[in-house]
């Protein structure tokens, strides 16, 4: 029998498998944003899997805003990423140091 | 084991497998393409909480348009994945570790407190039930005011990435004040010596 735990513990298990990606995945910009991709699904799974087992629709209406803001996130990312590419001919992390940070 | 429930760990496995692959693949265009089976698995999981109106939009528009965004942005740039993987081995442990220890604390807390959850059978929807009716009627009643705020965000998006990208061409032909005050005579005007041509 299902039960919550089993959604939850997925849930974290491909959330930390996001986090893991954008800690060693540092130097590559693309695969960062893909990691964040899948943090936000994961948190999306626990927001429907508690809101199917507690019956209430609020958390699918959140997860509706989490995709809108999500897709509005990558369109903008990739964006700068292609603008940062035509300025500097490179994506490369240790490239990106003209602030002097 | 009852069907749902293998339903369950088949796809958990499926989109566990496609998430590893995403963050440890080399090629981006191979990560992108795992992504959208990460992203169809966890749709299918989706539609087994009965949520079947976000299953469906997840695959229309991560599936449809994000990764498709991906791909071109990965086809459009010159990748050079050799020099990406820097670092890959030397972070690998830290990430590792971290994940782990934090999926094990996660793991404790959440088998601990909501292992008691059950489905109960008065839980299931009946079939005259509609997912997508609901979400409907509370977007459009009780949550108005946010759905508009969404329209929104959306909205800058697009303005934002068209704007981020854009290089429009020079259609106007204004001249620029600055430039036309510290022009010098020399640069407007150019004396060429030629020699005198001889009649024959």
């Amino acid at each position: 029998m299902l039960t919550l735990s089993h959604y939850l513990i997925l849930g974290a298990i491909l959330f930390m498998t996001g986090v893991a990606g954008i800690f060693i995945n540092r130097k590559n910009l693309i695969i960062v944003l893909m990691s964040i991709e899948l943090v936000l699904l994961a948190v999306s799974t626990n927001f429907i899997a508690f809101s199917h087992y507690l019956q209430t629709m609020a958390g699918q209406i959140f997860v509706f805003f989490i995709l809108t803001v999500a897709a509005a996130e990558s369109a903008i990312g990739l964006a700068i990423l292609i603008v940062l590419f035509r300025s500097r001919k490179s994506i490369h992390v240790d490239d990106l140091d003209c602030l002097k940070g | 084991m009852e069907f749902k429930t293998f339903v369950f760990y088949f796809l958990s496995a499926v989109l566990l497998y496609a998430a590893a692959r995403v963050v440890t693949l080399r090629n981006p265009v191979h990560a992108a393409l795992h992504l959208v089976l990460a992203f169809f698995s966890a749709s299918g999981i989706w539609m087994l909480l009965q949520a079947e109106f976000l299953a469906i939009v997840l695959v229309l528009v991560y599936v449809g348009s994000v990764t498709v965004l991906f791909l071109f942005v990965v086809m459009m740039l010159d990748i050079d994945a050799n020099r990406m993987r820097e670092g890959f081995r030397k972070n690998m442990p830290l990430g590792l570790g971290v994940a782990s220890l934090m999926i094990a604390e996660m793991g404790f807390v959440f088998y601990s407190r909501f292992s008691g959850h059950v489905e109960s059978a008065a839980r299931q929807a009946g079939p005259e039930y509609s997912n997508v009716k609901e979400i409907g009627r509370l977007l459009f009643t009780e949550y108005a005011y946010p759905f508009e705020l969404a329209s929104v965000v959306l909205l800058t998006g697009v303005v934002a990435a068209v704007a981020l990208t854009l290089r429009g061409k020079q259609k106007n032909k204004s001249v620029d004040p600055s430039e036309q005050v510290f022009v010098k005579a020399g640069e407007r005007i150019r004396i060429l010596h030629m020699p005198p041509e001889k009649m024959e």
